[in-house]
């Protein structure tokens, strides 16, 4: 090589020591979300192992009993112990909550994908049937299908995954709009590369992180939308434990047993936090960028 | 220089475009034309004749709109011409390119931070490229890619990083290692130093003369100044408004221009004495929007020399003199009116 050309390499930038670029461990927000949302994971699993008593039996020698030595939050209308039944709820709300994000965010995703990058009629048809989804409410839409499906854990995934996946279409065909406009999305197809392969691996790993930041709040939304169910009494059946339906059994004692009904709602309360930290956490790591 | 151009120019060209155009929104949607009674047609082309040579620098040079990136995109096959012919040695090259044709024409694009894939390490982005196109055994993709940066000046550690951690001017090294990767024939650089430090800008100058030397390739580089390309190419093309106005050796555009809108060009390069300032050739305002190109000739309303004959005719692209054409009505007046200091323009 001629004298001409610098040795540039010479001088390539440290990685700057910027909010984006820093380990995972140090961004505060990451890790407090992994602890809760672990924490959770945990417990769910974990809870035949936590608690001695039966989440379903009953035991109508002991109803309603304050918190004690014997039952830490005391005991419901037919004497189980809430603690226990907090525990194996979690079980089913987190399930429900990460397996209903699942199916729309595969379908959403490809489907909103497919439609930015090709445009065209795809495009045309799949936004028009993501607008008929929208023009809806979601709970409105939610409490239908689960009416037309019958209760029960897979009429919930249905129903949410029937719903939802209009968000991550929305999400992904605005992304590969810009996307697909990018020189390098350009300089991918002059190298020769087919549109599968610049979908997959190019374009794909810069974009996916949106969606996937957004199936954080989305699981929220879907463990609210289980709860509220569980409220309503079209969640899942009793006596299967639920914090939807124990807030809906504690609530007629707010007066005397407030507890029954407001530990299950903090529940759902630290479930959202700890989610909605993680997708906050995650943003920062998997969008470093957008930053330039 | 002068035995090539008088050759049958067929067999010369590395690549050639005949009576290229290309319009934007000819179809627009009755929305729009519901709500502006004009022209929707944006004649981005307007009739392009150009050709490039095995193994030359040409300098593809115009203001901001006149054409200069449509023509590199349907060079490189990513956008298609409304009509008119690309052919590559030759051969008319189809408006869907395989994977074999489209590596022998590449591009580097202006902004170097928006031509690198955030996500793929230097490594990775070579790799591709290389096995996609079988260019190495996969065994000696490594040593290929550090040939290849090594080839840039960029050096092997770099190998692992990614886009972000680099500069502007060593991102457009990249770029042009991830070009040159696939072993082209051509490579369009549309305006590579323009998004880049004026520092820096040499250095990726040299880099495309010495790539020219060491691999033969036929560059066209596109610049939006004269002043850039006056050291790098051998010969410069000048477009207006979606035309070749002028095509020459570089020396002999710069030393006799033969088209006054060249002439303004060269007039506007910053020059250290102000005795060489001469502002006879001032361009005024912008350029005609290419919805309403001029009639007759198409630089008129900017031209200090316009006559009447300038309002009513539509030059062509002719000869006027060696290996020089010109497309002006007073392309010979004009040859009359000296430089104002021609000695400073050549090296």
């Amino acid at each position: 090589m001629t004298t001409a050309v610098v040795r540039a390499s010479r001088a390539m930038r440290r990685p700057a020591r910027s909010r984006a670029l820093r380990p995972w461990y140090r961004n505060g927000i990451l890790v407090a979300g992994i602890v809760i949302v672990g924490l959770l994971v945990l417990v769910a699993v974990f809870a035949p192992l936590l608690s001695p008593y039966d989440p379903i039996t009953q035991d109508l020698n002991h109803t309603l009993e304050a918190p004690g030595a014997h039952h830490w939050l005391g005991t419901d209308k037919y004497g189980r112990d809430v603690l226990t039944r907090l525990l194996y709820g979690a079980r089913i709300d987190l399930r429900v909550g990460f397996l209903a994000v699942l199916i729309p965010f595969v379908v959403g995703s490809v489907l909103g994908a497919l439609a930015g990058y090709f445009g065209g009629w795809f495009d045309a048809i799949v936004m028009r049937i993501v607008d008929v989804f929208f023009a809806f409410p979601f709970y409105v839409l939610v409490i239908v299908l689960v009416f037309v499906l019958g209760a029960g854990e897979s009429s919930i995934y249905l129903a949410i995954a029937a719903v939802s996946w209009v968000s991550y279409a929305k999400i992904m065909r605005g992304e590969l709009l810009v996307a697909k406009k990018q020189d390098w999305v350009v300089a991918a197809r002059l190298g020769g590369m087919s549109h599968a392969r610049v979908l997959m691996r190019h374009i794909g790993p810069n974009v996916l992180s949106q969606a996937l930041i957004y199936a954080m709040s989305d699981i929220v939304m879907d463990i609210m939308a289980i709860v509220t169910l569980g409220y309503l009494g079209l969640g899942i059946a009793p006596p299967t434990p639920e914090w939807g339906s124990m807030i809906l059994d504690g609530q007629e004692f707010i007066t005397t047993q407030w507890a029954q009904a407001t530990i299950p709602g903090l529940a759902v309360v630290l479930t959202s936090l700890g989610l909605s930290f993680l997708g906050d956490g995650l943003s920062d790591l998997l969008t470093p960028e957008r930053r330039r | 220089m002068s035995e090539i151009l008088d050759a049958p120019a067929t067999d010369t060209a590395m690549v050639r475009v005949s009576a290229l155009t290309k319009s934007y929104g000819g179809g627009a949607s009755w929305l729009s034309r519901l709500g502006k009674g004009g022209p929707s047609t944006l004649k981005a082309l307007d009739g392009v004749d150009l050709d490039l040579r095995p193994g030359e620098i040409l300098a593809l040079v115009g203001e901001s709109g006149s054409g200069k990136s449509t023509l590199a995109k349907i060079l490189v096959g990513s956008t298609t011409p409304t009509s008119g012919d690309v052919s590559y040695r030759g051969a008319s090259a189809p408006s869907h390119r395989d994977r074999e044709t489209s590596r022998r024409v590449q591009m580097v694009f202006q902004d170097p931070y928006s031509s690198l894939n955030p996500r793929l390490t230097v490594g990775r982005m070579l790799a591709e490229l290389l096995l996609l196109h079988r260019i190495v055994p996969r065994r000696e993709v490594r040593a290929e890619s550090i040939r290849l940066l090594n080839l840039v000046g960029l050096e092997e550690e770099v190998l692992g990083a990614y886009p972000s951690q680099f500069s502007g001017g060593q991102r457009q090294r990249l770029a042009i290692a991830r070009a040159i990767a696939v072993r082209p024939d051509v490579l369009i650089a549309d305006e590579p130093v323009s998004a880049l430090d004026v520092s820096v800008q040499a250095t990726i100058l040299e880099l495309f003369t010495s790539l020219r030397a060491e691999l033969g390739l036929s560059i066209l580089f596109i610049a939006h100044n004269l002043a850039v390309v006056q050291h790098l190419s051998d010969r410069v093309a000048v477009m207006y408004l979606g035309r070749i106005v002028e095509v020459a050796d570089t020396r002999e555009i710069f030393a006799r221009p033969r088209h006054p809108y060249t002439r303004a060009l060269i007039d506007s390069i910053p020059r250290m004495r102000e005795a060489s300032v001469n502002d006879a050739f001032e361009l005024d305002g912008e350029p005609p929007s290419p919805y309403h190109v001029p009639a007759g000739c198409r630089f008129h309303p900017r031209c200090a020399l316009a006559g009447d004959a300038c309002r009513a005719t539509d030059p062509p692209l002719l000869q006027v003199g060696p290996a020089h054409l010109s497309a002006c009505l007073k392309a010979d007046e004009l040859a009359a009116i000296p430089l104002p200091d021609p000695a400073q323009e050549l090296p």
